[in-house]
């Protein structure tokens, strides 16, 4: 139970922390209201188009708030926190699973807002497919999770603004998140080894009453599992060299 | 060293302690026993290895060779097992939380912590509670940090410089709540480079200079090794012998003319001095300051 506690001012600092906000929320929402409002009746992509770019800002925003949370980890880093830490018994994988909780936390908050403004937009879905839709974005964004947590342990406080800032645009773009750049050819099956164009893709889906195709899994237990050997060696390397 | 399993279990032990940082040996085979309840201080000046020690005790560093056990456990047991509390000689603290919170969220990961009204009370913090952590001053800062490493009620209690940023006044509020905290009957390990702090302070100073331990006794002890001050002076045609049957003078020097005497007691050597001598001229008295004195102790020690 102590670990709840501990767990319960983690999740004050990050709803504390508006910055945060900012980019995960309020930058996702006047983008989706900007574009998805004048085209309300489009289809695109053989979707309603308010739904493509809800799940679009969806995956855009929900990446920046699980990765951000894992790299706040540099700025405790270079404040010396982590060092504190290490003299306490929080086990390091607790430490590391509030960050996790935290980034999942903001990007329920993220969807839950882009969800209403989506519904005002004249999104439609059944229970069960808003069920499929948030299970697949809930899974599709753990690699990014753990990349935030690679990046906390990789990078300076000064370049974190700009590197979450750019990779998160990069995978939107690519993945699709502003409109689906790449939509056939040899480039759309390279697009397809990234786990942000299934997160793009979770609405489509879930219209089909389905789950991802197998290769989607593939993408995300590979991104995962290969992130997760590269956070523990960064992780392992930090604690070392003090 | 035979230690039996009932001494490892009291008390904290290292054995041996190495850890070399590239080409600088920071501590150089440190062999140390701690009995539990006591207040031990790391007296040295900087670059003595007291740093290197701490981190090693409590297993931010590990040690090149050597071993360490705190009551009978590694240290990262006894961490696991909240067994530690610590101030270590840098860091600031994580922002978005108020103080009591921050201080809350702490004890929260300790297994039986200190209630955490009274580890503000005790480390002074009590007074700005509700203040957020990034609107501290680096006094304050200093508090908070202490009463994180109270909050623990760890069973060793470890603090590296822990009145490096505070004014005099600070100092002196920090070491009664440190009394406060030692009559519990806990261990206490801290590392200065004030003399004045580890003889008021602990029940035993060990002297560290170039990562091995140079001396280690009572305050009383250490006090009368390196409290002294130097008298120079220009006195021609003296005895040397002369000069070290004055009272209070430790060692005695001559270049030419001019003299050197280390004195435990300055003021009772100086007035001997004077009225023995009505010649002596040019007089200078200042403290020997802990460099000198530990040069003087680890004259004899190999070059590093």
């Amino acid at each position: 139970m102590t670990e709840l506690t501990y767990l319960r001012y983690e999740v004050l600092r990050t709803w504390r922390n508006r910055r945060f906000l900012i980019f995960s929320l309020v930058f996702p929402l006047i983008l989706f209201l900007a574009i998805a409002g004048p085209n309300k009746h489009v289809t695109f992509d053989h979707v309603p188009f308010p739904l493509y770019y809800m799940t679009g800002m969806i995956a855009w925003g929900t990446m920046v708030a699980v990765i951000s949370s894992g790299a706040r980890i540099a700025a405790e880093r270079n404040a010396g926190w982590t060092r504190q830490l290490r003299i306490t018994p929080l086990p390091t994988w607790s430490y590391f699973s509030a960050k996790i909780v935290c980034g999942y936390m903001m990007a329920l908050l993220s969807m839950a807002v882009l969800f209403a403004a989506g519904t005002s937009e004249g999104v439609r879905l059944d229970t069960v497919q808003w069920f499929v839709m948030i299970g697949l974005l809930l899974v599709g964004l753990i690699p990014f999770a753990v990349m935030g947590i690679m990046f906390g342990h990789l990078l300076k406080v000064d370049s974190l603004g700009p590197a979450i800032g750019g990779v998160t645009s990069l995978f939107a773009l690519l993945g699709g998140s502003y409109g689906p750049l790449i939509r056939s050819g040899f480039l759309l099956s390279v697009v397809k080894f990234l786990p942000s164009y299934w997160l793009v893709q979770a609405s489509k889906t879930s219209l089909r009453g389905g789950a991802w195709p197998l290769e989607a899994w593939l993408v995300i237990v590979v991104w995962t599992l290969v992130l997760s050997f590269v956070a523990v060696r960064v992780y392992e390397r930090d604690t070392k060299r003090v | 060293m035979s230690s039996t399993s009932q001494e490892l279990h009291d008390n904290i032990v290292a054995h041996d302690l190495t850890k070399s940082f590239g080409a600088v040996r920071a501590v150089r085979g440190l062999d140390l026993s701690l009995q539990r309840g006591s207040t031990v201080a790391l007296l040295g000046p900087n670059g003595a290895g007291k740093t290197t020690t701490i981190d090693m005790l409590i297993g931010l560093t590990k040690p090149d060779a050597g071993t360490v056990s705190l009551f009978g456990r590694t240290p990262s047991e006894a961490v696991k097992a909240g067994m530690i509390g610590a101030m270590t000689q840098t860091g600031q603290l994580i922002d978005y939380l108020t103080v009591h919170e921050l201080v809350t969220m702490m004890a929260a990961i300790y297994p039986a912590p200190l209630d955490v009204e009274e580890a503000l009370r005790i480390s002074g913090a009590d007074e700005f509670a509700d203040r957020q952590t990034r609107k501290l001053s680096g006094g304050e800062t200093q508090r908070v940090r202490f009463a994180i490493a109270l909050v623990a009620d760890a069973e060793l209690l470890v603090l590296d410089e822990p009145t490096v940023a505070l004014d005099v006044e600070g100092r002196r509020d920090f070491w009664s709540a440190m009394r406060a905290f030692t009559a519990r009957g806990k261990t206490v390990v801290f590392a200065t480079h004030y003399l004045e702090e580890a003889d008021a302070y602990a029940d035993r100073i060990v002297l560290m200079s170039r990562g091995r331990i140079v001396a280690d006794g009572a305050p009383t002890e250490i006090k009368a090794t390196v409290g002294g001050r130097i008298i120079r002076a220009t006195l021609p045609d003296v005895e040397l012998l002369a000069l070290h049957a004055l009272p209070g003078v430790t060692m005695v020097d001559r270049k030419g003319d001019a003299i050197t005497l280390n004195c435990s007691n300055s003021d009772v050597t100086l007035r001997e001095l004077l009225s023995t001598y009505p010649t002596v001229r040019d007089i200078e008295v200042r403290g020997a300051g802990l460099e000198e004195a530990f040069l003087e102790l680890t004259v004899d020690d190999e070059a590093p």
